[in-house]
């Protein structure tokens, strides 16, 4: 061990963020080389945790890398704060990062560690936010080697996704990916945004906020900087668009608790058997009831 | 502007180790393209020879003379060990095997055309044959969704696959039919060069004689110059103005189709003509 550096152990024998400070360092420079390519996936020695592959270890290694004592943390998993994911690795942080904060609002956190959504609330530039990725590649689908796939990336060669997005639009009308939406980064890289609906995609680009994303799996990070062109693929004739949320009449559907019609929303079967839909952003939702009962009590 | 499209000078292919003995112990003198000495395999050697614009040039030879490997490195499917190759793109001039990677990939999806004897290695039977025309169309950078549409549509029409077809997956295709889908989707950016590797060899009779006719109607039509591999006489005497015949891995004779199959000067190439007739 380097005798002139102490790691700075707690009583539990880890570390402040449960890594070591050479693990923490070499996250913190591939993260660094990420943002200065932005969409280029930077292999990292994705570290060990203590929670099983494709959970999140990713981005956990991203949060811990990035965490210190003055930050506040929000964790989301499909859009909410308190699923399993999100309060395990929420408990997580709390038990190895003393003096950091969490909370469940959007703009009161510093790093924001999420899988399946980006928040509804605007990020601001002193937020980072951390996506979880389980499959950091958007050629795994047409290009089974890595040899070629790497040869296709660095040439900008993704005339093969778009014959993909022409097969759907022969076949069904209309591009029909729902999620993992291929998304070129700064006019090069063609990313793999992460299991995000096509509804946040929009919202990566010109992001005030920086956005990290970490596959601990495939070890991979890559990131989207701030105030980066984010563009989704798409033919000169037919637009990108997001989730269509209105019903058959054409009336926009609202939320059922909080009655917003401008939300990503999940659909739901109540108890009755009826569908119905829930802002799947749950901080979001929340606020939104907030401010509904402070009008109706003014 | 000079009339050429293509000089080739010196081209050699050799796989396997080399050494100084290769050339000198291989070739139709000795019977063989195997060095005696070290094993390596001399799969073409000092191929040279000129195509003008809107030409037909023949290679003819038996299996394993070096006449697809010849083709193959003029595709970039395989690098040359020696030799070069120039390309004359309206006043610009390519040498070719200095050109990177990326320029590479451009030129052979922009400039040239390839038709193979196997469907299978120049289609995706993943995709619809028109998603196959389409590749080649967005990779050449067009990414306006119904242009790719009717070009790929008339590009079908063309070589006479019906339209409505046009969705179907290429593996419910005839043999025929899969041949003329890999010749439209080669045709799709209107490529000055095309290279037709034994695209008949495996069809029946009258199948050859119409994508023959398609082969000679594009030519007149686009003038489109073309390189045909085959080791069929007939497809020679039909489609190639000037004819290169090889036998292991050299090129024995050259010249003027006609004169060749009149009157052969290389002793293989009598035999090759007299087997024929």
């Amino acid at each position: 061990m380097n005798a002139h550096y102490e790691l700075p152990l707690e009583d539990a024998g880890y570390s402040f963020g449960f890594l070591d400070e050479y693990a923490k360092k070499e996250v913190r420079r591939c993260i660094l080389k990420a943002i200065a390519i932005p969409g280029y996936q930077t292999p990292y020695a994705s570290r060990e945790m203590p929670m099983g592959r494709g959970f999140g270890t990713g981005g956990l290694q991203l949060t811990l890398s990035l965490i210190g004592a003055g930050d506040t943390l929000k964790v989301i998993d499909q859009g909410s704060d308190d699923s399993v994911n999100a309060v395990n690795l929420r408990q997580f942080v709390q038990l190895t990062c003393p003096g950091v904060a969490v909370t469940e609002k959007t703009q009161e956190a510093t790093l924001i560690q999420s899988r399946h959504r980006i928040p509804e609330k605007m990020l601001t530039e002193q937020q980072i936010l951390v996506l979880q990725v389980p499959y950091p590649d958007a050629l795994v689908v047409v290009e089974p080697s890595e040899a070629r796939r790497k040869v296709m990336h660095g040439e900008a060669d993704y005339s093969r996704l778009l014959v993909k997005l022409y097969e759907d639009v022969v076949r069904f009308d209309e591009i029909t990916l729902s999620h993992r939406y291929p998304t070129r980064i700064n006019g090069h890289y063609v990313i793999d945004p992460s299991p995000i609906p096509r509804w946040d995609v929009p919202k990566l680009h010109q992001s005030p906020a920086l956005v990290l994303l970490g596959a601990g799996r495939e070890k991979k990070i890559y990131a989207v900087p701030p105030y980066t062109l984010a563009e989704p693929l798409v033919f000169d004739d037919i637009a990108f668009r997001v989730e269509d949320f209105r019903d058959a009449r054409g009336q926009r559907i609202a939320c059922r608790c909080c009655g917003s019609t401008v939300s990503f929303l999940d659909e739901l079967i109540d108890d009755a058997g009826r569908v119905t839909h829930q802002c799947s952003d749950s901080a979001y939702c929340e606020e939104q009831q907030e401010i509904h009962s402070a009008r109706k009590q003014a | 502007m000079s009339n050429k499209i293509l000089s080739v000078r010196g081209l050699s292919r050799i796989h396997g180790e080399q050494c100084p003995l290769c050339i000198s112990s291989t070739g139709p003198e000795h019977d063989t393209n195997i060095c005696p000495h070290c094993g390596s395999v001399v799969a073409a050697h000092d191929v040279s020879f000129d195509l003008y614009r809107g030409e037909i040039l023949g290679i003819i030879g038996e299996s394993g003379s070096g006449k697809s490997s010849t083709v193959k490195m003029l595709y970039f499917d395989d690098m040359p060990t020696a030799g070069s190759a120039t390309f004359h793109d309206g006043d610009a001039r390519h040498d070719m095997f200095a050109l990177n990677a990326a320029q590479q990939r451009g030129m052979r999806n922009k400039r040239f055309g390839m038709v193979y004897q196997n469907p299978h290695l120049g289609l995706n039977f993943q995709i619809s044959a028109g998603g196959n025309i389409a590749e080649r169309l967005l990779m050449s950078d067009l990414k306006h969704y119904g242009e790719i549409r009717t070009r790929a549509g008339d590009l079908l029409v063309r070589t006479e696959v019906a339209r409505q077809r046009m969705d179907q997956n290429p593996r419910t295709f005839s043999g025929g039919m899969q041949q003329r889908v890999q010749i439209a989707k080669a045709l799709a950016t209107q490529p000055p060069l095309l290279f037709l590797d034994e695209v008949t060899t495996g069809l029946d009779l009258s199948v050859q004689a119409a994508i023959l006719d398609l082969i000679l109607e594009i030519q007149h039509e686009l003038g489109t110059a073309m390189i045909v591999v085959t080791h069929d006489l007939g497809v020679i005497r039909l489609l190639a103005g000037r004819t290169l015949v090889m036998k292991h891995g050299r090129v024995i004779e050259s010249g003027l189709t006609d004169q060749i199959l009149e009157d052969p000067q290389h002793a293989y190439t009598q035999r090759l003509v007299a087997s024929a007739l």
